[in-house]
């Protein structure tokens, strides 16, 4: 029994001096990452084997699983939080198009900076974003459905007016001529490139015949990534909103009794999902100096499989953004596991959909191990 | 009958009628809490225990009538409101989270902070020692103020809802229904905290239809019937059975017994018969 009730009277001797002495294994047990980081060794040691030397594990094959891990992994986060609140997002992928698509015409149509397409884009996220969280606000409905036509809307809007201006639906040579501005190289450039020539002078990677290592640094989606994951996480644990978040998810009309605000605490969490979309299409356009009106296709989700994985319920109120981390690192790793060992690629989406169905029980089994009355 | 007091009310109706269109929820009804007293406020379902708390705690506004807090008129607009002057209730969902730690519960909405924006952050430690040192105040005393709500039982469950509302300032606890889902054990964890805000001055209102954990420690008790009051007695006034009798309605209750003794009778023959 973890709570002793004893007469009034008595002295609270059994209290730790730090306030808490449950151990560490139970606190361990009780994180909702825990499925997550198990998983994530278990496909490593299964590739560590089974792919030994097929590449996977070489400086190239961890940079190419860590690259698409880190695309998700931007998303997830902010996917992790508002299901955390208790919502979904399934607009998030046609999201992406719309964000590639406005910075590509932005861009070629319309001869715009490309730093001002960006911000542009990003506009347009927080004023979608704002208008999904608030229909679901106020009508009441779930945000299964009220994304579901999210979904279709922005993906056929994206099209028709692609295809009105430009008469396709690709959108090329973005970035020509500025490949080498701040604005493309802060979203799709590399870091860490010192660092990486360092490792090629010594000998430890090899070098092209110019002297460059063969990985010339690591994708800036991954510092991304990161960087996105630890403001989710620091959101949640240690601030006031992320207090909030836990409780509009958990139950959102006792959160309302005492006194959180519910619906912009949900309006801000949509917002926060279509941003991350909208990062995600600037990434992958200026990193590929193309747009493409079908970017983001079924990454909704992807990115919801990456969050249950991680840990979050489907039912809101719990889960973690550093297992949706985790979540992304799993699915990048045998995405590009079964491209490398050499499966045929069909299999991925079997074991996607069999991991997902183990993510939840396990996550339902982990959440009346914690609300368990002891 | 009426019980008087000679310290003032901290909150107060008077003659209030609540009407929702053509239903009248509550008519005519006088109450008053004073500190260091638990007044319980006692009916069956549909009496208007509801509407009255809900007037209390400024869910609802009166039709008629005014309401007092400390001596002046006062009409609030929202629950926030009566919180601010120090009512609070304890609803009987709680308004708790159970998948969220205690801490985290017992601070929700009034988070405290350290640090300056955008830096500013939860202050966890502070938090949990609070939480820590309220609750041993009560006799309940945590391993870890981080496990979450859920595995606490029913009666620690209100425990903590209660100590909240203390916390933040409660100076009139409204209590709805606090024991009416709980056993016995459970329910004397929460009686014998019931009595020790009574004992830190606080004006407890004591919402049941139970006048067994009503009457061991209310001082107190209003009987509702209908959205009327049946009176307000001391407990030296009254007796448990009288009460019960009151709450029941005492002709409800003796056409019962009747219609009892008439079963038992003609059972009673048929078995002769045989």
């Amino acid at each position: 029994m973890a709570i002793e009730t004893k007469g009034a009277r008595e002295e609270p001797a059994a209290l730790a001096p730090n306030g808490h002495s449950s151990s560490l294994l139970t606190r361990i047990l009780r994180r909702p990452e825990l499925g997550a980081l198990a998983g994530t060794v278990l496909v490593f040691l299964v590739f560590g084997i089974t792919a030994g030397d097929s590449g996977l594990f070489s400086l190239m094959g961890i940079t190419n699983f860590l690259q698409v891990s880190a695309q998700l992994g931007i998303l997830a986060a902010a996917v992790a939080l508002l299901m955390i609140g208790g919502e979904f997002d399934l607009s998030v992928g046609s999201m992406i198009g719309f964000a590639s698509v406005t910075i590509g015409l932005g861009v070629t149509e319309f001869g715009l900076p490309i730093w001002l397409t960006v911000v542009i884009a990003f506009g347009f996220a927080i004023v979608i974003g704002a208008a999904n969280g608030l229909l679901v606000v106020r009508t009441g409905l779930p945000s299964f459905i009220v994304t579901l036509g999210g979904l279709f809307i922005l993906r056929g809007l994206t099209l028709a007016v692609t295809r009105t201006i430009t008469g396709r639906t690709q959108i090329p040579y973005i970035t020509e001529g500025h490949e080498n501005s701040f604005i493309v190289q802060i979203f799709g450039g590399k870091f860490a490139t010192g660092l990486f020539q360092w490792f090629g002078d010594m000998g430890w990677i090899a070098l092209r015949p110019d002297g460059t290592p063969v990985v010339q640094g690591l994708s800036m989606s991954i510092a991304w990534w990161i960087l996105v994951t630890a403001l989710a996480a620091w959101i949640l644990a240690k601030t006031k909103f992320g207090n909030w978040i836990f409780a509009v998810g958990g139950d959102a009309r006792s959160a309302r009794n005492v006194g959180v605000p519910v619906d912009a605490v949900k309006i801000l969490l949509f917002i926060g999902t279509a941003c991350a979309a909208t990062l995600f299409a600037t990434i992958q356009v200026l990193e590929a100096g193309s747009a493409d009106t079908l970017r983001g296709f079924l990454k909704e989700f992807q990115a919801i499989i990456a969050a249950v994985i991680g840990g979050c319920l489907l039912t809101g109120g719990y889960g973690s953004a550093v297992g949706a981390m985790f979540g992304a690192l799993i699915f990048g790793t045998v995405e590009m596991g079964i491209f490398y060992t050499g499966i045929d690629t069909d299999w991925f989406q079997v074991f996607l959909g069999g991991m997902l169905l183990i993510a939840v029980l396990v996550n339902n089994l982990v959440r009346r191990k914690a609300t368990e009355a002891r | 009958m009426m019980a008087t007091l000679d310290t003032s009310a901290i909150v107060e109706l008077r003659n209030v009628t609540r009407r929702f269109g053509s239903v009248v929820a509550l008519q005519d009804m006088s109450f008053a809490a004073y500190a260091g007293q638990v007044h319980c406020l006692l009916g069956d379902n549909g009496a208007g225990k509801s509407t009255l708390i809900k007037t209390l705690s400024g869910v609802h506004q009166p039709t008629e009538g005014e309401m007092l807090v400390d001596g002046h008129k006062v009409l609030f607009g929202s629950p926030r409101e009566a919180l601010d002057k120090g009512i609070a209730t304890v609803f009987q969902d709680l308004s708790m989270i159970p998948l969220m730690s205690i801490t985290r519960n017992f601070f929700l909405g009034r988070e405290p902070t350290r640090g300056v924006f955008p830096f500013r952050r939860l202050d966890a430690k502070k938090a949990d020692a609070i939480v820590a040192e309220e609750l041993a105040k009560i006799g309940i005393n945590l391993r870890d103020p981080q496990q979450a709500v859920g595995t606490l039982s029913g009666g620690e469950r209100q425990c903590v809802a209660i100590a909240r509302a203390v916390y933040h300032g409660a100076r009139v606890l409204i209590l709805d229904e606090p024991t009416s889902a709980l056993g016995v054990h459970q329910a004397s964890i929460v009686l014998r905290y019931v009595a020790q805000a009574r004992a830190r001055g606080l004006a407890v209102i004591f919402i049941t239809h139970n006048i067994h954990h009503a009457y061991p420690v209310g001082d107190v008790f209003t009987l509702l019937n209908r959205g009327r009051s049946l009176g307000t007695f001391r407990k030296d006034q009254v007796s448990e059975n009288e009460v019960l009798e009151m709450m029941a309605g005492r002709r409800d209750l003796q056409h019962l017994r009747a219609e009892l003794d008439m079963v038992a009778g003609r059972r009673g023959a048929e078995g002769a018969t045989q």
